[in-house]
This record gives structure tokens, C-alpha cells and sequence, in this order.
């Protein structure tokens, strides 16, 4: 084997100038070795200009000097996918980050890579092909359970036309390196398939038959979000939001509560203490659907913001390229990124060494293009065998200053389904969770009929026009019906809109749940009611949200449950104007 | 081997000369030799033959012909117990008249630590401030800015938690100083006996710019060896909007492309590199972390605040004197606060609650709106709560500090008047 050798002659922050002899690829892997020596540091070919070719470094160039050589692996940045990935932890270049603790103690080491799957792991692997069986790319050759999945191990996706097999392994234990069949194609070219594949993850996985348009709504547990603003299996949403608006609470309560079969989070540039709490607690945790322990179904692309720039920008790749892996065993899969912002902004710093001209902001003109293949990442796809499978994304976006006029949220906004705006007002009143209810929107289907949203929102407005006004005129110059109407609004948010994230019970509701009482809670909002004085309206309304807030926290169809329930009726009955 | 001297500059720009050397590599230090003195100077890029250097020193007073020797290291900084009590500048030369200090030289910005060797933060630092122990209690492993403006005191309260923080070992770093403030916190450390647990590393406004950028990264790689050998470190950093101005600076001497209103497009991974230094070892020490932040034209939409809301655990607010109660945030209080007393948080919530009425009865009033006995009431506790809780210059314990506060609730309002829990008023209401 002929190694493709090049020398570096600039370093200039984490991007090196390496100049070549034999053919490079764009995006392809080398190696830099610090002093010639063992210490070897990953970095991407970015640019290409003559016989010299710019490279991101995926950690720090300290040491580095011009002349030092670089080696060309002639792959582009692939990760690995097998049975292993679930319940791990890993960085934003696949790098297993529990194991990296075992070998190097508290702090990352660099150049230190591990193999992202385990090489001594024996898996019981099952055949599901016979030979003489035709295969294309992405068919199953068989099945290793995989904690509560059966993990198909799949033709390589990157096979082009039909194969016929030739042999396959019988059923047995084996490393994610053996070989489990042989393949032939027509022109007599053979392959052999291990249980572990590569794929590069800035190209999409296409093994699927067609596309089909997201209609099946993602239950969150979210009532802002599933009754409002729903998401769809397969749709794309973004959360856009100040410091401190709850963003990333927002994502954990989703990680938790969605009804999907994989969630996988990418700490994108985010503080690593948030991290924590994800991989400490979910391991305690049970999945209230299958009654296993969440980090089963969880994995974590973890790059915090203290960790090398160029590693966050592939983090991302690395998360919704293992998404559209367990999409294509028919699974339906959430990817949560989190901050999107941070990875735009790595765009920038590369841009920035690059010296390219800028966009807004300093932003790199390709910005927007950047993003909305990101997102398109995401969908539901009919497989060849029939099923379907789903890589629903959701990204966070932290707009500078809070500021939604700003590249990254308006780059964003053009291609997502959702939009979930968090305001700054609503959680300095500690409305959580602080989704806007009249900026936000969703193209999506809701779990309730969609008259009853309308319904709904026109309240909402309404109350907050009031709300405006009176805080002009006061409440001495605002009618009694305008005051009952802001009422209700009011109602609306402390009982439905605001979720008590620290409450068990609270905390996410089921669909049913949210069907039933959102039926109830415009049947109220639809009751003319009649109040002597405002202050009796408010009464009324403090009386009856404390009450809600208490049937909120009680168990669906309890006696509690029930006892509340028939509390609230007869108060309504109390106040209701039957004369008209 | 000897290091070769080089005689002859390329260029000189601000802060950063160009040479040409071989075998140089990135990171690098140098002493640069010239009419105006020695300097040390690192390397920042490389390019074919050319070597860019950032002189630690400045640009001023170095001639075509000054010397420069590569000294095959980077930047190092010694560490061991003598720091203690002793004031440094940002590149490590001793700024008082102290000996130097060459022993067990340690780098500086050292790589990140494993987010799998993490933990949930759950030990409360103790402050004395009851504005911080009882409404955003600071928690070991925490970072957290104080968000402030020019003239505010935001100086005097870092060095009231440097002086009754309960931690073993505080690093204070200084970045553009004013020469009085660091003569403050030298006398004030000084008379209390908290400067023998205390290492300053000092930048004043009038020092080299280049030094401003290294006095986080030395600060920190100081407590993070502390921290190594079991100790309980507070690190305490003023002002970061310098460290940030410092590196627009650079940057801008650098033709750097700038992205907002001037900043470097990488200012979040930096100070990002520098927030997340904060850490809890399992099994070891910690690293707490205490940074003011003046907000140029009082703006926490500006850059630097904005960005470093984004990393930081929450922020104070020092506004008037005072720790604002309303914006200020902990976001890792409730990791603590449900082990201290069983009315922290009942506390916590209900005197805040108030107070937010009480803001509100104000407004009324200068409207001219007529003052119900409930307001006056409010009125009446808002002042007692502003005078005795929010003084940022005591030093109480926080039980003290809750009673305290069950005084005033008792002043002011009826038990039921508080909306708290009868099983709270029962055992604290005062008789």
C-alpha cells in the first residue's frame, strides 16, 4: 500500500496548510503527526488549492511545526454502526467517551482514539437470508438483539445494484469484525459483509423505497406542544430562545416523554453540566412504555463547548447520520440538537481561518444551505421491505441577545415544520414552558381537531389584546367582558400551557389526557358566564385555577381525578348565565 | 542544545512581529531582546518559514534588529504552596517584591475535562450573603457571572466572598485593573488573613495588552492543580469584558474578519474554554467560579454578557448596590437548597413572591393610586426586606439569615397573609 504522505508547511490556529504530492479528497481524514511522532491528531481536508490542501484540526496544534508530515487515509469522516451504539456516550467524532475515562482519567486526552464500537464484544447473531437470496443495499442479513430492540445488521448501504449471496454465517456469537456473509454481484465481483458497517456522515443514508410526508403526530407530553404546536414522526422542529428561557429543559423533558423508539441527544457547544444530569439520571429512570431503564433507548453525542471547535461541527453529522442507521431497521428515531447555534457557529470560526468573505453577521454565505440539508435529514421513509421508519430533528437555536432576526433563527425557520419560540417574558414570569403561544406555529397535524385549537388561540389573542390595553387604560377602564375574556386566557396558560416539569404526574401527559381535558377546558371557555364586579370574576378564575392546577396533578381517571373534576362543574354551574 | 538567536524582524504589527526561523513550533515561547527589554513572546501561526509572534510586552520599542530565541517550550507556570500569598502578572513574573518562582513548571490551558468523569454538583459554598445563600445559592463546581456596570461595586462584593467564602484556596485574577482596585484587594485580602489562601495573578489597565489574555488561562490552571490535591478552590475573575476587549484587540491586529460589533467569531468557544474550567473531581477538589462582567451601556444584549449567559450556570445581577432578586439566577441552587433547612425554599420563594407585589404596590403609588392596608403592608415589608436581606456588606450564616427572614414575615403580615404551608408557619413563625 502506497501512503499518501503530505508535509505541513502553515498552521494558523486549528487549521493547517499541508502540502501534497499524490491526489487528496475533499473532506477526506489525515493524520498530523505532532514532531513526526506517535502523537497523531485527526483532521478533514477542507480545502483544496493547488498542491496545497487546507485542513480542520480536531483538537488543539499545539506542537505541531512546518515540516512535520501528515498522513491521507483516503476515507472521508465515517462513523462506525453496529449493535454497541445505544446507551453509549460519545464525542462529536465517535470517540466512546466512558472508555476514554478508563484509559486517560479526568481530562481528554489528545490524539487518543478509541474504537467507537467494542472489538472483543461477542454478539448472538441470527441469519435472516439464505444464500442465493438477491439483496440490495440496506436489506437485512440478520438480527442481534440489542437491549429491547432487534438490531438488523443490514447490507452495506454504500452497494450499488442487486447482489445474490453466496454464503452466510449460521446463527452464533460474533465480533462486530467477522464477517456474517459473502456477496456476488453479476460482473462476478464479490464482498463480504461484516456485522459492522462505515458510512460518512455528511452524505445521507438513501437505502429506502420513497419519502412520504410526515402526518403522524410525535406525542411530547407537551400540551403547548402536542395540543398547539405539534410536532410530526418525522417532521423537523426548532426551539429558538434567550439564556435562561429553558431551552434545554424543554429538550430533556422531551428526550424523556416522547413516544418514539430511539432518542439521541447531541450536546452541540453546550454547557457539559447539562450532560451530566442527562447521564446520570437516565440510567435511573424507567421508560413509562416499556417499563426499561431510559438510557436504553438513549444516546448521547456529547461535544460541550470545551471541547475542540471542528469536533462540534461533525457532531451534529456524527447524530443524525446513527439516526438514519436506526431509522433503517424501521425504527422511529428523535434527534435533539442542542445548540444548532454553536455548530453554525463553528462554521463561522473555519470560515473566519479560511479567510472567505462573510455573510451576516460574519456568518459564511452558505450558511442557510448548510442548514436546510441538515434538517432535511429528517423524515419518514417507506423501506424496501415495506415498513417505515422515521429521524424526527429538533434543534435549538440560540439567537444572539434573544434576537430571532438573526441568520442562524432565520436560516432555520425557512425549513423546519415547528417553530416553538421561547420568550423571555413568559419565563421571567415563570411560565414554563416559556413557548410563545402566539408566535409560534406548526404545519403539523394536532392530537386534537384543529377548530378547537382556532378556538383556542383566538382566546389567547384576545386576552393578551386585553392584557395591552389594560395595562394603559387600568382595570377600572376596561369592560367586565373584556376583563372575563382576559380571565379565560389566563385560564388557559396557568392550566394548560403552563406544565410543571418537577411534578410527576404533570410533568407530560398522554394524548388521551390531553384530548379529554382540552375538551373540558373549551367547554368552560365556551359557558357565558355572568359576575356582579371584577373582583368576583378574579376570584372566580384564582379559585378554579388552583383547582385545575390540583386535577393537573392527579392521576387520569383516578377518583381524585374524578372528585376534582366534578368540583370544577359545579363551580362553573355556579357562575354560568342560563338566562341567554 | 543551544537555541538560535534570530537578529532580523520581517514585520512589526501592534502587538504580533513576523520572523523567519525554522523548526519552530506552534505554541512556542520566545524571548524577544530589545532596546526596550526582554520579552517573552508566543507563537500564534506559522506560515512557510514565517513565524508570527505575539509579544507579550508589546509592540512598542522593538526594533528590526531586536533578538529573538525560541526557548522549545510553551507557556508554563510554576505551581506549588509558595504561590500562596504572593501576586503574580499575567505571565507568571512575580509582582510583588517576592522571590521568583521557578519550581514544578505546569502548562497552561490544559485540555478539557472528561464529561463522563462528571458529577451532579451538591455542596453549597457558603458566602455570608444572604442575597446569594438564600435566593441563588452558589454550588460548588458552579460558574457564574456578575453582571454589573461601571461604578458598581462589583469589585468590594468579590472581595467580601473572597473573604468569607468557605473554601480552601482562592485564585483572584485581574484583568485591566484599575492600579487602585488591585491595591484594594492586596490591603483588603492583606488585613483580613485571607491573602495567606489567596494567589493574585494582576493585570492593570496599564500592562501589556497580550498579558490580559493569559491571566484566566494561569488562574485557572493554578486551581485546577489545587483542585487536583483535594482542595475546595474559588476562582475569582474581574473584569471578563476586558479579557474579551483584549481579544477583539488582538484579533483586529490579526486581520482577523470580526463578527459582532467588533468581537472574534470564536469569543463563545473562548471564554466557553475558560467558564467550563469550573469542575467538580469526583473523589478530589473543585473549581468554583466567580466572574465579573460589566456590561458596556448597561446592554445584556452586548456580546459579552450575551455569550456568557449562554455558558454560565445562571448570573448575578449587581445593579444600585444591590443583587438584583429578579433576573439573578442560580440555575443550580435546587441541586442544594432542599438540604440545607426544610424552609430554605419556602423561604426563598415566598419573600420573593412579596417582594414582587411590593414592586408592584410601588408603582401604584407613584401612579397616585390609593394605598389599600395590604399595601401598606407590602410597603412597609419591602423596605425592612431592601434594608436587611438585600445589604450585600454582611456576613451571615444562612440559618441566621432565615430566621431572620421569619422576622420579618412576622413584622409585617399575618401567617396566612404569606401563603405559606401551616406545617412551616407552625414550627418558624416567630411568637
Amino acid at each position: 500500500m502506497s501512503e499518501n504522505i503530505g508535509k505541513i508547511i502553515g498552521v494558523n490556529g486549528n487549521l493547517l496548510k499541508v502540502e501534497f504530492n499524490q491526489p487528496v479528497i475533499q473532506n477526506e481524514v489525515a493524520y498530523a503527526c505532532v514532531g513526526a511522532g506517535d502523537l497523531k491528531l485527526k483532521a478533514e481536508v477542507i480545502r483544496v488549492r493547488g498542491n496545497s490542501a487546507e485542513l480542520q484540526v480536531f483538537e488543539d496544534t499545539v506542537g505541531l511545526k512546518v515540516g512535520d508530515p501528515v498522513e491521507f487515509t483516503g476515507d472521508l469522516l465515517s462513523v462506525e454502526l453496529g449493535p454497541g451504539l445505544l446507551t453509549q456516550v460519545f464525542d462529536g467524532l465517535q470517540n466512546p467517551l466512558p472508555r476514554l475515562a478508563e484509559e486517560c482519567g479526568f481530562f481528554l486526552q489528545r490524539g487518543k482514539y478509541l474504537d467507537p464500537l467494542p472489538r472483543d464484544v461477542k454478539w448472538s447473531y441470527t441469519p435472516k437470508c439464505s444464500v442465493g437470496d438477491v439483496v440490495i443495499a440496506g436489506d437485512t442479513l440478520g438480527t442481534i438483539p440489542e437491549g429491547m430492540f432487534d438490531h438488523c445488521v443490514m447490507v452495506p448501504f454504500n452497494l450499488r445494484g442487486k447482489w445474490t449471496i453466496e454464503s452466510v454465517k449460521p446463527a452464533g456469537d460474533y465480533t462486530v469484525e467477522e464477517v456474517v456473509a459473502v456477496l456476488k454481484d453479476d460482473k462476478g465481483n464479490t464482498r463480504e459483509c461484516q456485522i459492522m458497517q462505515k458510512w460518512p456522515v455528511k452524505m445521507p443514508i438513501k437505502c429506502y423505497a420513497e419519502r412520504l410526508r410526515p402526518t403522524e403526530s410525535m406525542a411530547s407530553g407537551l400540551r403547548t406542544i402536542d395540543t398547539f404546536f405539534p410536532v410530526a414522526k418525522g417532521g423537523t422542529f426548532c426551539v429558538p430562545g434567550p439564556f435562561g428561557a429553558g431551552k434545554t429543559v424543554l429538550q430533556q423533558i422531551m428526550s424523556r416523554h416522547a413516544e418514539v423508539d430511539i432518542v439521541i441527544v447531541a450536546a452541540c457547544g453546550e454547557r457539559a453540566g447539562e450532560v451530566v444530569e442527562t447521564l446520570r439520571e437516565f440510567p435511573e429512570l424507567t421508560d413509562p412504555r416499556t417499563g426499561k431503564s431510559l438510557m436504553e433507548r438513549t444516546l448521547i453525542i456529547c461535544n460541550t463547548s470545551s471541547m475542540p471547535v471542528a469536533a462540534r461541527e461533525a457532531s451534529v453529522y456524527t447524530g443524525v447520520t446513527l439516526a438514519e442507521y436506526y431509522r433503517q431497521m424501521g425504527l422511529d428515531v428523535l434527534l435533539l440538537a442542542d445548540s444548532t447555534s454553536r455548530w453554525a457557529q463553528a462554521l463561522r470560526e473555519m470560515s473566519g481561518r479560511l479567510e472567505e468573505i462573510p455573510g451576516e453577521e460574519a456568518f459564511p454565505a452558505y450558511l442557510e444551505s448548510v442548514i436546510a440539508s441538515f434538517y432535511e435529514r429528517g423524515g419518514v421513509v417507506k423501506l424496501n421491505n415495506g415498513e417505515s421508519g422515521s429521524v424526527t430533528i429538533g434543534g435549538t437555536v440560540s439567537p444572539a441577545g434573544g434576537n430571532f432576526e438573526e441568520p442562524v433563527t432565520q436560516a432555520t425557520l425557512k425549513v423546519v415544520g415547528a417553530f416553538h419560540g421561547l420568550s423571555r417574558a413568559r419565563s421571567d414570569a415563570r411560565r414554563y414552558p416559556a413557548i410563545d403561544p402566539l408566535d409560534s406555529w406548526s404545519k403539523y397535524p394536532s392530537v386534537v381537531d384543529l377548530d378547537k385549537v382556532a378556538k383556542a388561540r383566538a382566546i389567547l389573542r384576545d386576552g393578551s389584546e386585553v392584557g395591552q390595553m389594560m395595562k394603559v387604560v387600568g382595570e377600572e377602564g376596561t369592560s367586565i367582558d373584556d376583563f372575563v375574556n382576559f380571565m379565560k386566557s389566563e385560564y388557559i396558560d396557568a392550566t394548560y400551557l403552563q406544565q410543571n416539569a418537577f411534578n410527576e404526574t404533570d410533568a407530560a401527559n398522554g394524548v388521551e389526557r390531553q384530548k379529554y381535558v382540552f375538551d373540558r377546558l373549551l367547554q368552560l371557555l365556551g359557558t357565558k358566564m355572568s359576575f356582579k364586579e371584577k373582583g368576583d370574576a378574579r376570584s372566580f378564575f384564582q379559585q378554579l385555577t388552583q383547582t385545575c392546577r390540583d386535577w393537573n396533578n392527579s392521576e387520569f381517571q383516578s377518583d381524585e381525578f374524578k372528585k376534582i373534576e366534578e368540583q370544577m362543574t359545579k363551580a362553573l354551574a355556579e357562575v354560568s348565565d342560563y338566562a341567554e | 542544545m543551544q537555541n538560535k538567536v534570530y537578529h532580523r524582524i520581517e514585520q512589526i504589527t501592534g502587538n504580533v512581529i513576523v520572523v523567519k526561523a525554522d523548526d519552530v513550533i506552534a505554541g512556542e515561547l520566545a524571548q524577544v531582546d530589545s532596546a526596550v527589554g526582554v520579552s517573552l513572546a508566543q507563537v500564534i501561526r506559522l506560515e512557510n518559514e514565517n513565524v508570527f509572534l505575539q509579544v507579550f510586552a508589546g509592540g512598542r520599542g522593538i526594533g528590526t534588529d531586536a533578538k529573538v530565541k525560541f526557548l522549545g517550550r510553551t507557556m508554563q507556570i510554576p505551581f506549588s504552596e509558595n504561590l500562596l500569598g504572593r501576586v503574580f502578572t499575567g505571565s507568571g513574573e512575580p509582582r510583588d517584591n517576592g522571590p521568583e518562582i521557578k519550581e514544578n513548571m505546569i502548562e497552561i490551558g490544559g485540555p478539557s475535562v472528561n464529561p463522563a468523569k462528571r458529577i451532579i454538583p451538591r455542596n453549597m459554598v457558603r458566602t455570608g450573603i444572604p442575597m446569594i445563600d438564600v435566593f441563588n445559592t452558589l454550588v460548588e463546581s458552579q460558574k457564574l457571572p456578575i453582571f454589573s456596570v461601571a461604578g458598581e461595586p462589583y469589585n468590594e462584593l468579590l472581595a467580601q466572598i473572597a473573604l468569607q467564602a468557605e473554601v480552601d484556596v482562592i485564585i483572584l485574577g485581574g484583568m485591566g485593573l484599575k492600579h487602585d482596585d488591585y491595591l484594594f484587594f492586596r490591603d483588603m485580602l492583606d488585613e483580613s488573613g485571607a491573602l495567606s489562601r489567596t494567589v493574585m495573578f494582576v493585570h492593570t489597565a496599564s500592562d501589556p495588552t497580550v498579558e490580559c489574555l493569559l491571566v484566566p488561562d494561569v488562574s485557572l490552571a493554578v486551581a485546577e492543580k489545587y483542585a487536583q490535591e483535594d482542595k475546595r478552590v474559588l476562582v475569582l475573575l474581574t473584569d471578563m469584558t476586558n479579557f474579551a476587549d483584549s481579544m477583539k484587540e488582538v484579533a483586529i491586529t490579526m486581520e482577523q474578519i470580526p463578527s459582532n460589533r467588533g468581537y472574534p467569531g470564536d469569543l463563545y468557544s473562548q471564554l466557553a474554554a475558560r467558564y467550563e474550567k469550573a469542575v467538580d473531581f469526583e473523589g478530589s477538589g473543585s473549581i468554583t467560579l466567580l466572574a465579573v462582567t460589566t456590561m458596556p451601556g448597561d446592554d445584556v444584549t452586548h456580546p459579552v454578557p450575551d455569550n456568557t449567559g449562554y455558558i454560565t450556570e445562571g448570573q448575578f445581577y449587581l445593579k444600585n448596590g444591590r443583587i438584583e432578586p429578579f433576573g439573578s439566577l442560580s440555575r443550580l441552587k435546587q441541586q442544594v437548597n432542599d438540604r440545607t433547612r426544610e424552609d430554605h425554599r419556602t423561604i426563598m420563594d415566598t419573600m420573593i413572591q412579596l417582594y414582587a407585589s411590593y414592586k408592584e404596590t410601588l408603582e401604584k403609588q407613584s401612579m397616585g393610586f390609593r394605598m389599600s392596608d395590604w399595601d401598606t403592608k407590602l410597603l412597609k415589608y419591602g423596605e425592612k426586606f431592601e434594608e436587611s436581606m438585600m445589604d450585600i456588606t454582611v456576613n451571615t450564616p444562612l440559618e441566621e439569615a432565615l430566621d431572620n427572614g421569619w422576622k420579618i414575615l412576622a413584622d409585617c403580615f399575618e401567617p396566612a397573609e404569606t401563603g405559606i404551608a401551616s406545617k412551616y408557619t407552625d414550627k418558624f413563625w416567630p411568637k
